[in-house]
C-alpha cells in the first residue's frame, strides 16, 4: 500500500471508530454495503423515479427563492416588451422574473417541470412493470399501495406546480378543478368555497395556500412515503425474476458496495444530465407567450401537462348527463371525467392484490416474477384496463387530431364514446392468447427468428446460415419457474 | 485503439469508418482486454455448489485502460463544470449554453460512474438469503405484552367508548377552524350584473348598441365592477332576428337581436372564445354557435344558449339587454340562474 492509501485508511479507520463509539452504525453500514441488488433493466424505473424527484426537489428550492405566491394585481415593466403594461398577479410577475431576470432561472425552471414530466412518467411505467410481473403481491402488496398513493400525489403535485404561475394556460387548469371540485356530491360547494376562499378565482390568500401544498405539504408527503418504500423493500428484499440459482427463499444479484452504488449513482447522474440537456435545450411551457390569466380570457388548443391528459380525454367524452332530484343537482357533469374516472382508476389498482388473491385463492408469500405471459388472464386485464385509460387519454387530444388531420371533432367523440368500451375488450382477447400462445412456446417475443439467415460465400453461392428451426426450439422453463413452492414460510392454500 | 481496421487510409469517408468501428468495438476492447503488464484478469470463482445452485462470483478487473478512461472522464466532467461557471458569470442567461455545460458535466461524470461500476471495481454476484417475514412466537408475544397492559382494568368497555369519544371529539375541535378556509357555499351563488349596469370592454370604453355588429363576438365586463370575478365576462352577439328564437318569457331580452351571455360555460368554468356564424351557403344549415376551448360544449344562442354538443348539463345562462337613451348597452336584470359550474345547490332555470 502507499503512503497516500495508509493515510487515508487510517483516516477512514479513525473516523468510523469515532462515529462507532458514539452511534455503533456498523452493523447497519454492513448490511447496507452487502445489501443484493438483482439485475434487470426493468427495476431501474423506479430508479430514474427517486433521481427525477431528487432533481425536482434541488431545483424547487431555487425557484421557491424567488417565487411570490401572491394575486395581487400589478402592472407588469419587466423585460419581456410584449407584455409591457399589462396587468397580471404578483404570481405571474415573479415567475417572468425568474424566466428573464435571474441568471440561470429559465434552465432551472425548464428542468423543473422536464422533471416533473419524467418523474410521473417514470412512475407510471415503474406501475406497468410491477403489474404485469406481479411484483404487488405479498409480501410486497402494501408497498404497492405506498407506491400507488405516491402516484396519485405526483399527479397532485405537478397539477399544483404548474397552477402556481398564474399564467391563462394554468389559470384555465384551475378553473376546470374548481367545475371538479364543485361537481363532488353534496359537499362539492361548501368544498371549493373553502379551498379558494369563496367564488373563483379566490381570495389573494389562494395562491399562497397553493404553494404551501406545492413545496412543503405534499413534498413531505412524498418524501416520507418515499422512505417508507425504500425501507419496506430492503426489509423484504427485492424480488427477482426466475433464473439459474434464484429461488423463492434467496436473492441473487450485485451487493450494494462497490458496483452497483456505482452503477447507480451514474443512473442518478445521466437522469440529471438527460433533464439539463432537455431543460437547456426544449423549450417547455413558455409562460410568457400565454399572458396573464383572467377568469373572462382563454386560448385555443390548450392541452395540459400531459399526466392531466386521461382526465380531459374523460370530461371530453362525457355525455351531457347532469341528474337533478327535487332542484338539486347531484351529480354535476364534471363529476363523471373529473372524479369518478380517477377514482375507478385508482380504486380498481388498489383493489387488485386483494381481488386477485379472491379470484385466484393464491394467497403465498412470493418472491420470484412472473413474466407476463405466465398469467395470461391478468396480463389480458392488465392490458385491458391499460388501454380504457390510454384511450381515453388519447381522446384528449382530438381537438389537435381536427387541427391537424381536419377529422371532424364531433364524429371522434361520438366513435369513441362506443370505441372506449369496445377496444379494451378486443385487447383483452389479443392479449390473452397471445400471452398463451407465448406461454407454450416458450419462445422471446421479440427475440423470436422466424425466418432464415443467408450469407453469399466467397465462390459467390449462398449459404444457409441460422434457420427458424435451430433458434426457436422450445427451451426448458428455467429454475424456479413455479412459483411459490420452496418457499420454507409457505403453507399450503386451503 | 489497436485493432480498428482498415491501415493508413487518406480517405475521409475511411477515415469516419473506423472512427465508427472503433467506437463500437472500443466498448468490447474495454470489457475483454485489459492492458497493462500487470493486469491478467485475477478471476476468482468462490468455491463451493455446483454451478447451477450458486451463482456467486467474483472478479477482479484490473482494467488499466478503464482507469484511465474514468479518470479522464472526471477531468472532462470537471472541465464543463468549470464550463458552466463560466459561462454563468459572462452571459448569465444564455439557457441553451447553461443547459448543455451542465448536461455535460453531468453526463461525463454519470459515464465515469458506469463505466467505474462495470470495468473498474470487483464484479461480483452474491447470494443471500431472504428473511422469514413472519415469526410467529414473537408475534404472540406481541399480542400478549400488549393485552397484558390491560390487566386488572374491569370495565374495559366502557374505557374504549370514552376514549373512542374523546379522541373524536379532540380531532373534531382542532379541525373545526379549516372551516375559517372560506365562506359558507352560498357565496358561490354571486354574480356583478345588476340591472341598469352598463357594458365595458377590457379597456373600461362603454358598449353602445352601434358597436355590435353580426357575424362577430365581444367580450363585455360590468361598469366599475371586478373584472376578475367569475361572473364578469358577458360574450355580447348581435343575431338577425330570423336566427332568435327565444322562449315566450325572454321575447325582449334581445333589444336589435343584441343578445349577452355568461362567457363562463357552465361545465368548467373556462372562459368561452369560440363563436361559429354561419357565412356562406356551405354552413347555413348551422345555427350560429359559441364553443368552449376546454372540452367544445356548444350552445346555440339564438335558442337562448341551448346546449347543442358536448359535457355541460345545462345550457349557458343569458342576461338580459336593455339599450339606454346614449344607445349603450345595459344589463336589464341580473342572471335569473348560477353562472359557472354546477354544484348541489346551484340556481338553474
Amino acid at each position: 500500500m502507499s503512503p497516500i492509501g495508509r493515510a487515508v485508511h487510517r483516516r477512514f479507520e479513525r473516523g468510523l471508530r469515532y462515529t462507532e463509539q458514539r452511534l455503533g452504525g456498523a452493523p447497519v453500514y454492513k448490511y447496507l454495503l452487502r445489501y443484493v441488488f438483482p439485475d434487470h433493466w426493468s427495476f431501474l424505473l423506479g430508479e430514474i423515479a427517486l433521481y427525477s424527484f431528487l432533481v425536482l426537489v434541488a431545483t424547487g428550492i431555487f425557484l421557491t427563492l424567488y417565487y411570490i405566491p401572491s394575486a395581487h394585481e400589478v402592472t407588469y415593466h419587466g423585460a419581456y416588451p410584449l407584455l409591457q403594461g399589462q396587468q397580471m398577479s404578483e404570481a405571474y410577475r415573479s415567475v417572468l422574473d425568474i424566466t428573464f431576470n435571474v441568471p440561470a432561472g429559465l434552465l432551472i425552471r425548464q428542468v423543473h417541470h422536464w422533471a416533473a414530466d419524467v418523474f410521473i412518467a417514470s412512475i407510471v411505467l415503474h406501475l406497468v412493470r410491477i403489474f404485469f410481473t406481479g411484483a404487488y403481491r405479498k409480501p410486497r402488496d402494501i408497498n404497492y399501495y405506498i407506491g400507488l398513493t405516491m402516484l396519485l400525489l405526483a399527479i397532485l403535485e405537478g397539477f399544483a406546480g404548474y397552477s402556481l404561475v398564474d399564467d391563462l394556460l394554468s389559470g384555465m387548469g384551475l378553473a376546470i378543478a374548481y367545475g371538479v371540485a364543485l361537481s363532488i356530491p353534496f359537499i362539492g360547494g361548501q368544498l371549493s368555497a373553502l379551498i379558494w376562499g369563496g367564488q373563483f378565482p379566490g381570495t389573494d390568500s389562494f395562491f399562497s395556500r397553493l404553494e404551501i401544498v406545492h413545496v412543503l405539504l405534499i413534498p413531505a408527503a412524498l418524501a416520507t412515503l418515499i422512505g417508507a418504500h425504500l425501507a419496506i423493500i430492503m426489509r423484504q428484499h427485492h424480488s427477482q425474476f426466475p433464473g439459474p440459482g434464484r429461488k423463492e427463499r434467496n436473492v441473487v444479484g450485485t451487493p450494494t458496495w462497490p458496483a452497483y452504488a456505482l452503477r447507480s449513482i451514474g443512473l442518478l447522474l445521466a437522469v440529471a444530465a438527460v433533464l439539463f440537456l432537455i431543460g437547456g435545450l426544449i423549450q417547455i411551457n413558455p409562460i410568457w407567450q400565454w399572458g396573464p390569466y383572467h377568469p373572462y380570457l382563454s386560448e385555443n388548443g390548450a392541452q395540459p401537462d400531459w399526466y392531466i391528459g386521461w382526465l380531459i380525454g374523460a370530461l371530453r367524452l362525457m355525455p351531457n348527463f347532469e341528474p337533478v332530484v327535487a332542484g338539486h343537482t347531484v351529480l354535476p357533469n364534471p363529476f363523471w371525467g373529473g372524479a369518478l374516472f380517477p377514482l375507478v382508476v385508482f380504486g380498481v389498482l388498489y383493489a387488485w392484490p386483494a381481488l386477485e388473491r379472491r379470484f385466484t385463492g393464491d394467497r403465498r408469500r412470493h418472491d420470484l416474477l412472473d413474466r407476463p405471459r405466465d398469467r395470461p388472464t391478468r396480463t389480458a386485464i392488465g392490458a385491458a384496463f391499460l388501454s380504457w385509460v390510454v384511450i381515453i387519454f388519447a381522446v384528449g387530444s382530438t381537438d389537435r387530431l381536427f387541427f391537424r388531420l381536419h377529422i371532424p371533432y364531433t364524429a371522434m367523440i361520438h366513435f369513441w364514446r362506443g370505441g372506449v368500451w369496445v377496444l379494451p375488450v378486443i385487447v383483452f382477447f389479443i392479449t390473452r392468447s397471445g400471452a398463451r400462445a407465448l406461454k407454450r412456446s416458450e419462445t422471446h417475443p421479440l427475440r423470436g427468428w422466424q425466418g432464415t439467415i443467408v450469407t453469399r460465400g466467397p465462390d459467390g453461392e449462398p449459404r444457409i446460415l441460422q434457420t427458424a428451426e435451430n433458434t426457436t426450439a422450445p427451451r426448458e422453463p428455467p429454475a424456479g419457474t413455479v412459483p411459490g413452492h420452496d418457499h420454507p414460510e409457505q403453507k399450503p392454500t386451503p | 485503439m489497436s485493432d480498428s481496421p482498415g491501415g493508413p487510409s487518406r480517405s475521409l469517408l475511411a477515415r469516419a469508418l473506423a472512427i465508427l468501428v472503433t467506437i463500437g468495438t472500443a466498448w468490447r476492447v474495454l470489457r475483454r482486454k485489459p492492458l497493462g503488464p500487470e493486469a491478467p484478469p485475477a478471476s476468482s470463482r468462490e468455491p463451493g455448489g455446483g454451478a447451477n445452485d450458486d451463482p456467486s462470483e467474483r472478479t477482479v478487473p484490473g482494467n488499466r485502460l478503464a482507469e484511465n478512461l474514468v479518470a479522464a472522464l472526471l477531468v472532462l466532467g470537471a472541465g464543463c463544470a468549470f464550463a458552466f461557471i463560466a459561462i454563468y458569470i459572462v452571459l448569465q442567461t444564455n439557457t441553451q449554453l447553461l443547459g448543455l455545460a451542465m448536461a455535460l458535466a453531468l453526463a461525463c461524470l454519470a459515464a465515469a460512474a458506469i463505466i467505474a461500476g462495470k470495468l473498474v471495481v470487483p464484479q461480483e454476484t452474491s447470494v443471500e438469503p431472504r428473511d422469514r417475514l413472519l415469526d410467529e412466537s414473537a408475534a404472540a408475544e406481541v399480542v400478549e405484552i400488549v393485552e397484558a397492559g390491560g390487566e386488572g382494568i374491569s370495565r374495559r368497555g366502557l374505557l374504549t367508548g370514552a376514549s373512542g369519544l374523546a379522541g373524536a371529539a379532540v380531532l373534531g375541535a382542532a379541525a373545526a377552524p379549516l372551516a375559517s378556509l372560506g365562506p359558507p357555499a352560498r357565496s358561490l351563488h354571486a354574480s356583478p350584473w345588476r340591472r341598469g349596469i352598463r357594458f365595458v370592454d377590457d379597456q373600461g370604453h362603454v358598449y353602445a348598441a352601434a358597436d355590435i355588429q353580426i357575424a362577430s363576438f365581444y367580450t363585455a365586463l360590468p361598469e366599475g365592477g371586478d373584472a376578475d370575478s367569475l361572473g364578469a365576462g358577458l360574450l355580447v352577439i348581435r343575431l338577425p332576428q330570423s336566427m332568435i328564437h327565444l322562449p315566450a318569457d325572454r321575447r325582449d331580452w334581445a333589444p336589435e337581436g343584441i343578445m349577452a351571455f355568461s362567457k363562463i360555460c357552465p361545465h368548467a368554468a373556462c372562459a368561452i372564445n369560440l363563436y361559429r356564424y354561419p357565412l356562406d351557403e356551405s354552413t347555413a344549415d348551422d345555427p350560429p354557435a359559441f364553443t368552449c376551448p376546454c372540452h367544445y360544449s356548444t350552445f346555440t344562442p339564438g335558442d337562448g344558449g341551448r346546449l347543442v354538443f358536448g359535457p355541460a348539463g345545462r345550457a349557458l345562462p343569458q342576461l338580459p339587454v336593455m339599450i339606454d337613451s346614449d344607445g349603450n348597452l345595459r344589463a336589464a336584470g341580473g342572471f335569473d340562474e348560477d353562472i359557472g359550474p354546477s354544484w348541489w345547490s346551484v340556481r338553474r332555470t
